[in-house]
């Protein structure tokens, strides 16, 4: 036995012996060189080994000689070694059966594997499982071993795929829906696995880099959570909109969302305004009492503080910097030769410039945001269902707000559900649609009417000097009015069109904004006639004033020879000032505007709210649910409110500087007002509707009144002389003469000239047409991306529901199939035949393709890295004769996944001791 | 008691010793030996495991309260935390050292009046899903496993399984009409009307519903939820 032993160890010995050659070659480089060069090694490894191939063929024929020598010398070993050659040659026949042997070791390994998951604590089992597998691997590894150098290469990869099949457990072990115990034992396991082999494949160094990079990924995700924390909580009124939006749906959200985006506009047109020519001309302008259009005239002086006056932006209000009249038309001011004419002028068409551009981008970033949004109805319901709760609420009141809110939009969307089921008698609904239309059209000309005929009567009571308060106000009054009772008769009669509350919204939102339209023209048109009034009393006026002072100076040039006192500013004859009066008109319908909508807003809905409230105790009816209940929020009314107030803001700010300021002051105060007024007073709609995603219609009514009022401010800019005593363009012909003045005296020659050709209308009406034609391809282009992206929709749709409709056969044909089955054999589960089906089909490939895979991996060996993979997939085809000799000795291949069995491998072969596996590197 | 801060200095150290080498092919018999150590059970503080951990942030989260039941207490901070959650719901039954492996569950009452837990409309479900038992006491490996789960960190595969797990009321394996009911109910407090439930509930089918069977299976849901924009953000908790 003992000679038997020596044989075989003699040739264990020859065979590893090359092997440790190879692996103190290979050590002598660093392992990451090794990793590095080892893509670009295996080319010429490749070469090597089957190079070593040939050789090997040839040395086996000598060791078959060499065998017939030993023989002699032990005898017994012949018949072994020869069963041996046998074997070799068998499995080099048909590599099939070594593989299978592969299959069935891993197949233990696993089970060993779970095993050792179960009994972690056992180790004496493990142990004896550990010399099953290794004697399974050991006989597999004799099975077929003739070309050690493949081996060592294949088992490298193969060692490698697993290491890195263990990394990506770990990492995905959070992706595993098990029990904690479980992952626990898995993980330790897998971790155990690559701290072992991690290190042998020299693999380990990325990991601290690797570490770190996670640990900055996560601090990177908490400071963008953070950030975006933070940017919420900047932008104002954030909270206070969501709470509304909670509880009375995202239609009347849209209001003060709207509300909100139009105070930043206008704060930033304050900012202009303010600081681009009230400060100045307050700072560096001429000090008031120092001109006759910066005081009030000698007449006005006895009132000019009461407040009934002021309150009507007359007395000292009139001559303040707040209105255009107040301006000086000296070129430059103070130290800093401020051109204030010019700044005014510049300011006055940058408002009208920046709106245009504000407006017209939210809108085109809205109907961005639209497109994207509208790509996935398909989960509306199930979305809202089962993740709309927010799981980090921790604090009740926000629970409650969430709570009204999901219930809020699951009220929306039920109501958009029922609106697309709704079915009905169509000629009826066309009538009544008629109906109402024409009905609407009525009350639309009859207010214009009204709106006509008052003006002209306020015209004739502007001419009499004693004209109460009625008289002077009437056009406010009757505006008001018509603003305040119109709107109500317009939603009565819309209810007759039963459209849905979405669309009826747009509905009602354009025929208001038709009715003030009527009267926001109507009121133009008077002003236009009071203008036209006020230019004809100037030419007189203005003979005056040069007949006066020419008086003044004569008699003071008659009476004394020294220099004449000057006239008092107060005393100066002056003109009306038109552009005063148009400030101040519009500066009062502004006010009046938000008196009206306050008190409304007190009366109409805290005081009804008040009352049925707390009169309900003691009354004959319910007055919660019967007659005068809460009220509703009114969304179109107060969005048609701010886009007109808006709208006369833009106007007046051209001749009431001051205006901005009034309005930021009124967008500011109601915000908190109507927000408290909503929660404190309101009741939801009966039917809560979602807004349209963007708010491009309310975009859309603000830009057709931004364009509306551009008109009448750029009719006057361009048409009207300006006051021949007031203002910063006094003394031109048209206002728009100071840019001409500029460019001739500020800027060199060239400019001018240049200045002058750009105007040339040959060029000018060229540009607008090369603009229309851009307009027009632009237009066409997007209508055609529109068109393929509803295509593309349209066929996603298509797609979706032929995918669900094949489900749906393949289950029904499922099922006939599975009572076929049931048929035959009643036994068989139902449901799981399909699976198993499926299962089976999976398997099959598998099992039928590593043969072919080897061919292939011979066949393309030409590319390295795919050869190393492949070679990972193949179980390796020729294995080391490895038989274990003694318990407890190392063997040279272990099984990935295997610990060692003893505390410390033992072996007499030189090197061994360290316990490193050792692989052939031919270099 | 054991002092904890003291054993984490120690293997703080045993720790920095360890990184001071380079791990190369020869440091494997260390590991080796450790290995066997560790996989026998006999090992309770390997210094070789403990930098796996915690140099693979990964694994942190996991490995980390995994390793209290085992003996070794953790350097990180987030597992204390969460043990000493655990800890204060129940002071007198949870014990701090947790090296005896000891067998304690918390009852479902203690678990759903965490502040975190509080307001939420599923905390029952939520425990009973993550209950080992199903009848919603949690020992402390089920309470980690709820909070890893329902972490920012975790995969939206997973967060589906358990999301399914919750609002799977009558646990069929199935999200049928009634569980949707009762789902709907909770969402909203019941402020809706019957039609309305009924109608909602027929549209989540009808949209989910891919293989025509009248229910939600886990191939359904999922689907469904692999789409939803703010799931991952609505489904997690930070404790």
């Amino acid at each position: 036995m003992g000679k038997r032993k020596k044989c075989k160890l003699r040739d264990i010995m020859e065979d590893v012996g090359i092997e440790i050659d190879g692996q103190v070659e290979s050590d002598s480089e660093s392992e990451e060189d090794e990793v590095k060069d080892k893509r670009s090694k295996k080319q010429t490894r490749r070469e090597i080994v089957r190079a070593n191939r040939l050789e090997r063929k040839k040395s086996q024929k000598n060791k078959e000689e060499n065998e017939s020598k030993e023989e002699e010398n032990c005898p017994q070993q012949s018949r072994a070694s020869r069963r041996k050659n046998h074997r070799m040659k068998r499995n080099d026949g048909k590599k099939g059966g070594g593989e299978r042997d592969k299959k069935a070791s891993s197949k233990d390994e696993k089970e060993s594997e779970n095993k050792e998951k179960k009994t972690n604590m056992k180790g004496k089992e493990e142990e004896n499982k550990q010399k099953k597998g290794r004697k399974n691997s050991a006989s597999s590894n004799s099975s077929n071993s003739s070309d050690e150098e493949s081996l060592s290469e294949e088992e490298l990869a193969m060692l490698m795929e697993e290491v890195e099949q263990k990394k990506k457990l770990i990492s995905t072990m959070r992706n595993k829906p098990w029990r904690m115990m479980k992952k626990l034992s898995v993980l330790r396991e897998a971790q155990a696995f690559v701290e072992k082999f991690e290190g042998a494949l020299g693999k380990g160094k990325g990991k601290k880099l690797y570490a770190y990079k996670m640990m900055m990924a996560k601090k990177w995700v908490k400071f963008k959570r953070d950030f975006d924390n933070f940017k919420t909580q900047c932008i104002p009124w954030e909270m206070k909109i969501k709470e509304v939006e909670s509880h009375f749906g995202s239609s009347v959200a849209s209001y003060f969302i709207f509300l909100r985006w139009m105070y930043g506009v206008n704060l930033v047109l304050f900012g202009l305004i303010f600081g681009l020519v009230i400060i100045p001309e307050v700072l560096m302008g001429m000090p008031y009492g120092s001109m006759p259009r910066k005081t009030v005239p000698r007449a006005e002086q006895a009132t000019a503080m009461d407040f009934s006056v002021l309150w009507d932006f007359e007395g000292y209000i009139k001559y303040s910097a707040l209105f255009y009249g107040y301006y000086n038309n000296q070129r430059t001011i103070g130290w800093l030769k401020y051109r204030l004419p010019m700044a005014y002028f510049m300011v006055g068409i940058s408002v009208f410039g920046y709106s245009l551009m504000v407006v017209i981008r939210s809108m085109a970033r809205n109907a961005n945001e639209s497109t994207a949004d509208g790509d996935d109805d398909n989960f509306v319901f199930s979305w809202k269902m089962f993740t709309s709760w927010d799981y980090l609420i921790g604090n009740p009141e926000t629970a409650d707000n969430k709570f009204a809110s999901i219930t809020t939009s699951f009220k929306e969307s039920i109501v958009d559900e029922q609106e697309s089921n709704k079915d009905e008698n169509i000629h009826l609904r066309r009538f009544l649609r008629v109906l109402a239309n024409v009905l609407i059209i009525c009350c639309l000309c009859g207010s214009g009417y009204l709106i006509y005929f008052v003006v002209k009567r306020s015209q004739t009571f502007s001419k009499m000097q004693n004209a109460g308060w009625y008289e002077r106000n009437e056009v406010e009054i009757v505006m008001s009015l018509l603003g305040m009772f119109c709107p109500p008769l317009f939603e009565t009669i819309a209810t007759l069109e039963n459209y849905h509350p979405r669309i009826g919204l747009k509905w009602q939102l354009g025929r208001i904004f038709a009715l003030f339209l009527g009267n926001l023209y109507t009121f133009l048109l008077a002003l236009m006639d009071d203008v036209n009034e006020k230019l004809a009393e100037e030419d007189v006026v203005k003979n005056i004033t040069r007949w006066t002072l020419f008086g003044h100076y004569n008699s003071s040039m008659e009476n004394s020879t020294a220099t004449p006192a000057p006239l008092d500013p107060a005393d100066v004859p002056r003109g009306p000032c038109w552009e005063t009066t148009v400030g101040i008109e519009i500066v009062r319908l502004t006010v009046s505007d938000i008196l009206v909508t306050f008190v409304t807003i007190l009366v109409g809905d805290f005081i009804r709210a008040c009352f049925v409230r707390f009169m309900n105790y003691c009354w004959c009816w319910d007055l919660e649910a019967g007659f005068p209940s809460y009220a509703e929020f009114d969304i179109s009314g107060n969005v048609l409110g701010l886009v007109f107030n808006q709208g006369m803001i833009w106007m007046g700010s051209f001749y009431a500087p001051g205006l901005v300021g009034i309005n930021v002051l009124r967008l500011l105060t109601s915000m908190y007002f109507q927000c408290w007024a909503v929660m404190s007073s309101n009741v939801p709609h009966a039917r809560v509707f979602k807004a349209s995603k963007s708010n491009n219609f309310y975009m859309g009514l603000l830009l057709l009144i931004l364009f509306l009022s551009l008109l009448p401010v750029a009719y006057t800019i361009m048409s009207l002389p300006p006051s021949f005593d007031c203002g910063p363009f006094s003394g031109k012909k048209r206002m728009y003469d100071v840019i001409q003045e500029t460019i001739e005296l500020d800027f060199p020659l060239f400019v001018a000239k240049i200045f002058g050709y750009v105007a040339n209308p040959g060029l000018i009406i060229p540009a607008i047409l090369l603009m229309v034609l851009a307009i027009y391809y632009l237009n066409a282009v997007s209508e055609a991306y529109q068109r393929a992206n509803a295509e593309l929709k349209k066929k996603m749709q298509l797609q979706r529901e032929e995918e669900k409709n094949k489900r749906n056969n393949k289950a029904s044909t499922n099922s006939m199939m599975q009572d076929l089955e049931d048929l035959l054999a009643p036994s068989t589960k139902s449901e799981s035949s399909p699976k198993q089906a499926e299962d089976k089909k999976k398997d099959s490939p598998n099992q039928a393709s590593p043969v072919g895979k080897q061919e292939k991996a011979e066949v393309l060996n030409s590319s390295p890295i795919a050869a190393g993979r492949r070679a990972a997939f193949i179980p390796p085809p020729h294995v080391l004769v490895t038989r274990p000799l003694t318990p407890g000795t190392w063997a040279p291949y272990p099984q990935p996944r295997q610990p060692w069995p003893g505390g410390r491998p033992m072996g007499p072969f030189p090197g061994r001791g360290r316990g490193q596996p050792r692989y052939i590197h031919p270099v | 008691m054991q002092d904890l801060p003291k054993v984490w200095a120690e293997e703080r150290i045993a720790r920095s010793s360890l990184g001071k080498k380079s791990f190369g092919p020869w440091d494997a018999v260390l590991t080796q030996q450790i290995l066997c150590r560790l996989l026998t059970g006999h090992s309770s503080s390997s210094p070789a495991l403990t930098r796996v951990c915690t140099t693979d942030p990964i694994l942190q989260e996991q490995s980390v309260p995994a390793r209290i039941p085992t003996g070794s207490s953790s350097p990180r901070p987030c597992a204390p935390r969460l043990h000493g959650r655990y800890h204060e719901m129940a002071p007198n039954v949870v014990p701090m050292d947790y090296t005896k492996d000891p067998d304690v569950k918390l009852p479902m009452q203690l678990i759903i009046n965490m502040p975190e837990l509080k307001e939420n409309p599923f905390k029952e479900r939520i425990v009973e899903s993550f209950s080992e038992d199903g009848e919603g006491s949690l020992s402390f490996n089920d309470f980690v496993d709820m909070f890893s789960v329902l972490s920012e960190m975790a995969p939206r595969e997973l967060k589906a399984i358990y999301a399914f797990k919750i609002y799977d009321f009558n646990t069929d394996n199935f999200i049928c009409k009634a569980d949707l009911e009762k789902t709907l109910n909770k969402l909203t407090r019941e402020e809706l009307t019957a039609e309305e439930i009924t109608l909602v509930c027929e549209k989540v089918i009808e949209e989910a519903d891919m293989d025509g069977d009248g229910k939600l299976g886990f191939a359904d849901f999922e689907n469904m939820i692999s789409k939803a924009p703010d799931f991952l953000s609505t489904f997690h908790i930070r404790i």
